[in-house]
Parts: structure tokens; C-alpha cells; sequence
């Protein structure tokens, strides 16, 4: 299969502080201030990419020397924390902004839906602004002009096509630029994080059409969001971004996996008069701390809490999610209240086994809620642990080799009666 | 990939003279398109309309009649007043416009620009053409005005070189875009040289021949008038007047002059335009 797009070499800096403040008088006040030997008053707090780490020079790489291929028909998930450098690849991409240095190649016309609705003027009726946004999107009057009925159709505007857009719904609204960028015919499609906008059926709906465009029509898809659900349903390929380089590309569901990993922070951090959440971490029966078992073994979940004044309201609960963000369950302390009622002051840790062959091979995630017996919500630490499940191959029978379907790993006895 | 199998490439750095122009004619339905948005929403969100158009050249018009011609009394080379001042008020108009809003167009238009690729030189050209049907309305109404004396019997001729007069509309309109792109470029580093540029463009009217002739001006400050020669609006209004009146200072040489600055200015301007275009999103 052909290569859709080649990036070789591709950066991209940002100068921070000493960019134009904008105004000549800011620049005079800045020269005064160093003529005094006073600090820069606009120095910039520049969107660095390693916020934490102060570097020498004021020239911040969002992407660094980042080389991929992607293959004609590919449907590819960017993803990555932000400031990772999304953003400023889709830019790049889309020719919004130039490279610092690199290139890319590329077969194809490109269609790139950064923003839903750029250039919808609000006086002007749906109608027109199927025409003005196709417009801007690069397509040809006569165009728009055949693909007028499917647009208005898959945006279900019928009635409203003549009515100004300022009185649209938002939905209504969304949909109808949603649709106008969906029936550009492009060989490659760029999509940030449209998606978030509008309903969960016209999310679905956006969705399958995007599904369609890549799967259905053979075009490349380039699809940037923090939905995991939506990438791995949509994507069959991703790239990884961490700090501006690719950290990894390949397989979608690897990808997914390796973003999860990055994340694990063990310390946790919260303190009030009564009590401190100190740590939350995993550990296989060996008592050793891990981040991955099968699910052929136990898994501990261990939090280490500080009561400082004993505490009848205390109590938390460990919400688990699966790689795709659907909470899967919530173990919470109401059943042991009257046990943590009687702690005394000092640290404790609370142990939570988890029985084996209860969840599926795949990534998992811990939020801790924070809450008063009475149910009331103290304070949640999103994400504030992952871990994974490996799959111990017993229910294989060393027959079946794909990753094993499902939510949940029960291996179940099962037995053969002889029916008469 | 082969080499010949791709069909675009970004890149670091391109070719100061690559104006792409092919571009922008790729893109020529999304220029009409603007065009028509500009006029529509400009009918929709005024009470008035297009009277607007009507009004304030009329005004202008008065009111130069009253101090200038009546108050200080400036010659008109003989023209009735209002005519005389209209024939340069419209034609000022028409290229104080584009130069005013192309020289806003990176600010006003940010948001689009930062968010979806097309050729940008198409923004600037809609608005020399949206301008162009403001210019319309406002030589209707100069027309009357030519009318209304003829009929009165004031003494005006039309001549010859009012065939000139699609000429000198192309070069206002592109002596505007093009100053007005260069000085586009500068105010996306400093936001507030547009206020210059705001009483700047007013101040620089004094400098052409809108309010006076310019034989006038040469007799008056025969060792500062070069100041107004030079200026290349002025070659165009005298021959605008010329054309349409009768009176004024044609001659081919300045008009010449005139359109070597426009085109000059021009191609600067595309230039620096197409260089700030790259990487203006990022300092905006």
C-alpha cells in the first residue's frame, strides 16, 4: 500500500519570553526595565513541553525531529498528554502554521477539521454557510453544489436551511458544520477533538461516518482526542507523543496501553485536619509492588491512610476503570464503618484483594474517592493508578490465540453430564 | 515513496518569489463567496443598508464645500465645489478602504486563519473587491451629482481620459492592497501600529489632492509640492478628475510613475504577506 503522508525530520519551536509583547509601548517598558536591570515584566510563561524542568534557553521544541510513515487508508490515533505536541502536529499538518524544520510529503488532498464551523458567519443562512464553509475548506462551488442534499440530510436541517444560523441550536449548529467538513472529498482526513461537542447520538453518528471514511472509502484518517473509547473504535493504528517526540507507533491497542503505563504516580496526595491519603499502589501475593499480573493470580490493592483525629466519618472508595474510561466498579468502606469508626490516630493501611480471574487481559485504572460515611464527597484522585492484566492463557486450551474477548476473565468449572 | 509519487510537501522554508498564485485561483469561488458575505451581512445588520454608503461621502462632501472651499477658500480649478470634492472623496475613499481593513486582516480574520488552511492572499482580495461595490454605489451617486450640475449648467467637461478610469480603479485598488499587506505584516508584530495606520491614512489625505488641485499646491509651495507629486494617489485622482470633470494635472508620466509604485508596492507586498502568512498563528 502506498504511503499517504511522510514526516522527516519535523520540528517545531516556540520562543518563550522575548517574543513581541505586541505593542511598541509594552517594548519600550520592557527595554526601560533592562536598561534598570529590572526582570522582563512580560515574560512569557511559555506552554513547555517538560513544564517542570527549567531549561536554560527560551526556545521550547513542541515537536522534535519526529519521523513517521502513514500508509494509504490508515485510520491513525495521536495521542499523548497535553502539551504533548498534538496540536501543534495537526497545525503543522493542515499548513495553519510552517514547520521550524523538516517536511512532509504527502499524496492527496487534505481535509482538516481543527475546529468545527471556522468561518460560519452568523447572519447568513445554513445554506450559505454550506457554501462559504465548503468554500474555505477547499472545495470547488460545484461541488458543494452536488453534495448539498447529503449534507443537509446527514445534519437533519432540512427545515432550517434557509434560516440564519445565529438562530440554530448549538447542536443543530455543530451538526451542520460536522457535516460540511464529513462530505469534503479528501484522500486524508485530519480531525481534532470535534467530537466532544454535541450529543452522544450524534457523537456515535459522527463516529460511524468518520469510521466509514476510512474503513468504507479507503481514505487516510488522522483522528487527535482524549477519548480512548472513540480512538481505539476508530483507529487501527496510533502514535504516541510524549514531550515532542514519537515515543511509540504501531498498534492502536498497544498504544492505548503505553499511554496508560506513563501515567502511574504511586504517591497520593491529600490532607485535611482529619486525615491524609498517602499512597495507593498494587502488589501481587509476594507482597512485591507491581504494575501487571495475570489474571491466574490475586492482585492487592493497598492504600496507606493518616488518621490524625479519630474519625467516625471516615471512608473511600476505589472507583476501577477499563482502558476504555467505563467505570467497571466501586469498592467503597460503608461495610467496614464501624471498624474504621474505632482507629486510632497514627497510619494504617487498608488491604484490597482482588480475586483472580475476575478481570479481563487489558488496562485498568484507579480513581480514589475521598468520602464521609454519610456518602459525602471529600475529594477524588483521578487516575491515580493503573494497572495491567495479562492474560495467563489457561482458558485457551492452547487453541485460541487472539486476545480474549470481553470485560471480565471467569474461568468457570464446567461440567459434562451425560444426557440421556 | 518515490519522488514522484507524492503531491505536496511542507517544508521549512519556501521560495520568496513562490507567490502561489495558482493557489488562489483554485480557491477563486471561496473569494466570491466572501465577497457575497461581506455584502449580506453588511445589508442584515444595519437599519440603513446600504444608505450608509450614500451618507457619508455626502456629508464629507458638504462639509469640505463649507470649509475648504467656502471658509478658507482653496480653489477647485474653476469646478463647481461639491463636484470637485466628491470626484476626490470618492476616489480616496475606495483606496483608504482597502488599505485600512487589508492592512487589519491578519487580526480580524485570526481566528479562521489559525484554524483552517486556504490561500491567504484570498482574504485581501475579497476585501479589495467587497470594497469595490461600496465604490459602486458611491460613483452613482458622484454620477447624479454630475448630472444634477449639468443640468444647472456649471462648467464641467467630460474628456477622453475617462476611459482611463478602469485603469486607475485597478491601480487603487491594488496600491491599497498591496501597501495595505505590507503594513499588515508590521501590525501583526506591533497591534498598535493599527492606530497609526487609522489617522495615518487620515493625515496622508492631506497629502493628496483631494481637497486642493495640484497646480494650486505648485504654486503655493513650489520647493514642498514634490512632497504631493510623489505621492502615487495623486497622479491617479488628478487624472480621475481629469477624466470625469475636465480639470486637473494629466500627464502620462506621472501616471506612469504611479503605476510602477503600484506594482512595485504590490509585489512587495505579496511577498512579505506570503512570509508573514507562514508563521503568524504562532505569534498572534
Amino acid at each position: 500500500m502506498s504511503v499517504a503522508i511522510k514526516v522527516e525530520n519535523l520540528s517545531k519551536a516556540y520562543q518563550l519570553g522575548q517574543i513581541g509583547t505586541g505593542t511598541i509601548s509594552r517594548d519600550l517598558e520592557r527595554w526601560y526595565a533592562r536598561i534598570r536591570g529590572k526582570e522582563d515584566p512580560f515574560l512569557r510563561i511559555g506552554e513547555s513541553n517538560d513544564q517542570h524542568s527549567k531549561s536554560e534557553s527560551n526556545v521550547v521544541w513542541s515537536l522534535k525531529d519526529i519521523n513517521f510513515e502513514i500508509k494509504q487508508g490508515d485510520a491513525v490515533g495521536i495521542i499523548g498528554r497535553n502539551g504533548a505536541g498534538k496540536s501543534t502536529l495537526l497545525k503543522i499538518l493542515s499548513k495553519v502554521t510552517a514547520p521550524t524544520t523538516g517536511k512532509i510529503s504527502g499524496k492527496g488532498r487534505i481535509a482538516s477539521l481543527l475546529e468545527v464551523g471556522t468561518g460560519f458567519h452568523p447572519e447568513l443562512s445554513g445554506r450559505e454557510n454550506i457554501f462559504l464553509n465548503g468554500a474555505i475548506l477547499g472545495m470547488r462551488k460545484k461541488e458543494i453544489q452536488r453534495k448539498l442534499e447529503e449534507i443537509v440530510d446527514f445534519a437533519g436541517i432540512e427545515r432550517y436551511l434557509d434560516t440564519p444560523v445565529k438562530r440554530y441550536s448549538s447542536g443543530m449548529y455543530v451538526r451542520l458544520a460536522f457535516a460540511v467538513a464529513a462530505h469534503l472529498e479528501s484522500e486524508i482526513l485530519i480531525v481534532d477533538e470535534v467530537l466532544a461537542v454535541g450529543d452522544a447520538e450524534f457523537q456515535k453518528k459522527c463516529l460511524g461516518k468518520m469510521g466509514e471514511v476510512s474503513k468504507g472509502e479507503g481514505r487516510t484518517v488522522l483522528f487527535v482526542s482524549h477519548n480512548m473509547a472513540s480512538i481505539k473504535q476508530l483507529c487501527d493504528k496510533g502514535i504516541l507523543l510524549n514531550n515532542g517526540i514519537v515515543q511509540y507507533s504501531g498498534k492502536i491497542s498497544k498504544i492505548i496501553s503505553s499511554y496508560f503505563i506513563n501515567y502511574n504516580k504511586q504517591e497520593v496526595f491529600f490532607e485535611n485536619d482529619d486525615f491524609s491519603a498517602k499512597k495507593l499502589y498494587c502488589t501481587n501475593a509476594k507482597n512485591q509492588t507491581v504494575n501487571s499480573v495475570t489474571n491466574g493470580s490475586e492482585l492487592f490493592i493497598k492504600v496507606l491512610l493518616e488518621v490524625k483525629v479519630q474519625n467516625p466519618n471516615l471512608g473511600f472508595c476505589i472507583a476501577i476503570y477499563n482502558g476504555m474510561k467505563e467505570l467497571l466498579t466501586c469498592i467503597n468502606t460503608f461495610h467496614i464503618h464501624s471498624e474504621i469508626a474505632s482507629l486510632g490516630t497514627g497510619k494504617h493501611e487498608f488491604v484490597i484483594p482482588i480475586p483472580k480471574y475476575i478481570f479481563n487481559e487489558g488496562e485498568y485504572f484507579i480513581n480514589l474517592h475521598l468520602n464521609s460515611s454519610s456518602g459525602d464527597l471529600y475529594y477524588i484522585i483521578e487516575n491515580c493508578y493503573t494497572f495491567t492484566i495479562l492474560d495467563d492463557d489457561k482458558r485457551r486450551g492452547g487453541i485460541y490465540r487472539d486476545s480474549w474477548p470481553g470485560q471480565i476473565s471467569l474461568v468457570p468449572n464446567i461440567n459434562i453430564n451425560v444426557v440421556q | 515513496m518515490n519522488e514522484q509519487e507524492h503531491d505536496w510537501t511542507i517544508e521549512a522554508k519556501s521560495s520568496l518569489l513562490d507567490l502561489k498564485l495558482n493557489e488562489v485561483w483554485a480557491y477563486r469561488d471561496l473569494l466570491w463567496l466572501l465577497v457575497r458575505r461581506d455584502f449580506v451581512s453588511f445589508y442584515k445588520q444595519t437599519i440603513l443598508g446600504p444608505l450608509w454608503f450614500f451618507i457619508q461621502p455626502l456629508f464629507t462632501t458638504i462639509i469640505f464645500t463649507f470649509i475648504f472651499g467656502n471658509l478658507a477658500g482653496i480653489s477647485t480649478d474653476g469646478l463647481p465645489k461639491p463636484l470637485f470634492y466628491m470626484a476626490g472623496i470618492t476616489a480616496w475613499n475606495y483606496f483608504a478602504d482597502c488599505l485600512n481593513k487589508t492592512s487589519s486582516v491578519f487580526k480580524d480574520n485570526a481566528g479562521i486563519f489559525g484554524k483552517v488552511y486556504f490561500p491567504r492572499l484570498i482574504m485581501p482580495l475579497s476585501i479589495v473587491v467587497s470594497n469595490l461595490v461600496r465604490f459602486g454605489v458611491q460613483m452613482i451617486l458622484f454620477l447624479l451629482f454630475m448630472g444634477y450640475y449639468y443640468l444647472l449648467g456649471a462648467h464641467f467637461q467630460v474628456t477622453w481620459a475617462i476611459l482611463l478610469f478602469p485603469l486607475l480603479l485597478v491601480l487603487m485598488a491594488l496600491l491599497g492592497l498591496g501597501a495595505g499587506m505590507i503594513i499588515s505584516a508590521m501590525t501583526t508584530k506591533y497591534r498598535d501600529l493599527a492606530f497609526l495606520i487609522g489617522f495615518g491614512v487620515q493625515l496622508f489625505m492631506y497629502a493628496t489632492t483631494v481637497i486642493y488641485p495640484l497646480s494650486t499646491a505648485i504654486e503655493k509651495y513650489p520647493t514642498y509640492s514634490w512632497i504631493i507629486e510623489y505621492n502615487p494617489m495623486t497622479p491617479i485622482i488628478e487624472t480621475f478628475r481629469y477624466g470625469f470633470l475636465g480639470e486637473g494635472s494629466f500627464s502620462w508620466q506621472s501616471l506612469g510613475y504611479a503605476t510602477t509604485v503600484t506594482v512595485l508596492l504590490l509585489v512587495i507586498g505579496i511577498i512579505i504577506f506570503n512570509k508573514v502568512e507562514r508563521n503568524f498563528v504562532d505569534t498572534v
